[in-house]
């Protein structure tokens, strides 16, 4: 097996894939959205309560493989509490980061726990799966759509 | 063909499956249709007895898949430093030198476009184009080569029924009968006609070992429907369906019957008179051949009424600024220069796969997936959908709750190709609730050794996800 692959199924992914971080639904809601992978049926709904210009909360729930299941429970726990313009620039940053567009060498500080999905970068057919949570969460944030959102654009 | 293999076939359809019948005896051997109900058996005495014999001697045939393996050069390659096990062969099959080489003689000695040239290398691509509508025409028993239709594959061939016969022949408030476990290439094309003209789609729904249900089809079948387009092996489940028994039902009330054979032709024996279907539609490179070349088989009187397909060269017969007509069939429905390199390469699978002799890939096949699932059964927490008395070698499952995309990527690291995924039959998955399946499925050249790795790695991926 190559030690990439053991790289990118690091304990703390197959942790946040057991046993995910704020799954479930928000009854108060502000945001509701579904995010889907229409070419491998990964789908979630992410929930948010937005209260000014900061998600105060966020849930989601669905199904999927263990990359966009621990990348939905990180960045829950990652943007909780922080502003939409921190946030959207977070989401710049992951998708360079698992894209190997930049390397996570010099933005260990910034991404801190997001910096575990860097492997995903040696499997180009996996990034998909890491940025569906995040695609879903911005679309929800600046309500581009009340539709579903799909990785296929 | 030697006549050991004809032996096998008729073995096939006692030993195997009990349940099959329909024997004609032709040329002095036995040919297979297949057929799936206990009920309608029935053998008499003589038949029985040199049934029983070959049988004896199927028990004898020795099918030793290391002696084809070796005509491979895709297998013998190392995938993250292990040997390549591939099991994906439901999406597509691996090519021999046979195949491969007569692609690139074709380029480098005959090239030429077909029917129009006068030279030499137009004759020569003439005659090889057609040389293999006639091997493809022989090999389902079609009763003239001017049935065979080439296409771009499965998913094409169908979509001229629907167009060039569905548009002409059904129209507002008739009905077409469908089965719940259909891959998208024989639903979506119906969807877009019965939208077009207004007609209604109904189902046979599939049971929980994924057998179909017949009392539910006695039931929707009516004087409305027009025609019952079916699967013949599923892509997701293995299930092979009782082909004979489904046209005769249509036939008792006139209805015409469409298979979808991109699963079953490659690994069954197969004849179209007698399975007495009015369509078929199959895929060059699920079985050995290049991708991008399908044939359409179909009845004489069905082509002759049809519309054309696509307009363009080849298919007319006289061009006038405002008007045409017709060419002959099959050109009436093969505008355009043809794939004519797959058309002929696709030959060249036929030949192959008829010197080793279809029922002895049909017997090694369901050895093969006998002992996989055996093998497989061995794991508590895997899950096998579909458990069809007649299934061939095709194993959707889910591991614990690893889900089908993780574990294939485990897989793959191992050196191990299966699929993952809806397989393009989303409604199957939806029904049973679930996203995805890991999906292995064997061709000749697999080995019970790739199998037992298979599930070492299995049991492997369980002790990594779930520690």
């Amino acid at each position: 097996m190559d030690s990439e692959f053991r790289e990118l199924y690091q304990e703390i992914i197959l942790d946040h894939n057991r046993s995910p971080k704020n799954y479930g639904s928000l009854k108060d809601a502000t945001h509701r959205l579904e995010g889907q992978n229409p070419l491998c049926g990964d789908h979630y709904v992410i929930y948010l309560k937005v209260e000014g210009d900061v998600v105060k909360d966020i849930r989601f729930e669905g199904k999927g493989c263990a990359i966009s299941k621990s990348s939905a429970s990180v960045m829950s726990e990652f943007v909780k509490g922080k502003k939409i313009s921190e946030i959207d620039k977070y989401f710049e940053l992951f998708k360079k980061i698992v894209r190997g567009e930049l390397d996570p060498a010099e933005y260990m500080d910034k991404l801190g726990k997001l910096a575990v999905f860097a492997g995903v970068s040696e499997f180009p057919i996996r990034v998909k799966c890491a940025t569906l949570p995040w695609h879903t969460l911005h679309s929800a944030i600046h309500s581009k759509t009340k539709e579903k959102v799909t990785t296929e654009e | 063909m030697a006549s050991e293999h004809d032996v096998g076939s008729g073995a096939f359809a006692v030993g195997i499956y009990l349940t099959f019948s329909e024997f004609s005896f032709k040329n002095e051997s036995i040919s297979v249709a297949f057929q799936a109900n206990p009920t309608e058996l029935c053998i008499c005495n003589k038949e029985r007895i040199i049934v029983e014999a070959i049988k004896e001697i199927a028990k004898s045939i020795d099918f030793d898949p290391y002696r084809y393996r070796k005509d491979f050069p895709v297998l013998e390659q190392m995938i993250h430093g292990m040997p390549l096990v591939y099991l994906d062969n439901a999406a597509t099959t691996q090519k021999p030198n046979a195949v491969i080489n007569t692609i690139v003689n074709y380029y480098k000695r005959d090239n030429a476009n077909v029917h129009r040239a006068i030279h030499q290398l137009g004759e020569r691509a003439t005659l090889a184009f057609e040389e293999a509508r006639k091997k493809i025409a022989a090999f389902i028993n079609a009763p003239s080569s001017r049935q065979i239709i080439f296409t771009r594959g499965t998913t094409e061939s169908i979509n001229l029924v629907a167009s060039a016969w569905g548009e002409k022949f059904i129209s507002e408030g008739d009905e077409i009968i469908l089965t719940e476990m259909e891959h998208h290439s024989n639903l979506v094309p119906w969807q877009l006609l019965a939208k077009k003209v207004g007609a209604k789609l109904k189902f046979i729904p599939f049971t929980e070992s994924g057998v179909l249900d017949f009392e539910v089809f006695e039931r929707i079948l009516s004087n409305r429907t027009r025609l019952v387009a079916i699967t013949s092996m599923s892509n997701v489940f293995g299930t092979i369906n009782p082909i004979k028994r489904i046209t005769r039902m249509a036939k008792d009330r006139g209805i015409p019957v469409l298979l979808d054979g991109a699963q079953s032709v490659p690994h069954l024996p197969t004849d179209v008179q007698i399975l007495d279907c009015d369509f078929l539609a199959f895929s060059g490179h699920k079985m050995l051949g290049p991708t991008g070349i399908g044939v359409l088989y179909a009845k004489i009187n069905y082509l002759e009424n049809m519309r054309p397909y696509q307009g363009g060269g080849e298919m007319i017969q006289s061009v006038w600024l405002e008007r045409s007509t017709w060419n002959e069939i099959p050109h009436k429905f093969e505008a355009g220069t043809p794939n004519i390199a797959g058309a002929i390469a696709f030959g060249a699978a036929i030949d192959y796969l008829n010197r080793i002799g279809m029922s002895q890939i049909t017997l090694y096949e369901q050895e093969l997936t006998t002992y996989a699932l055996n093998r497989m059964s061995e794991i508590d927490e895997i899950v096998i959908y579909g458990n069809a008395p007649e299934r061939g070698g095709v194993i959707s499952f889910n591991l614990g709750d690893i889900h089908p995309h993780d574990l294939s990527h485990f897989l793959d690291q191992q050196g191990i190709a299966v699929r993952a995924g809806h397989h393009c039959a989303q409604p199957i998955m939806r029904k049973l609730d679930i996203a995805a399946t890991t999906r292995a499925s064997f061709y000749f050249y697999n080995t019970k050794e790739e199998i037992d790795y298979l599930v070492d790695k299995l049991k492997e991926a369980l002790k990594f996800f779930s520690p």
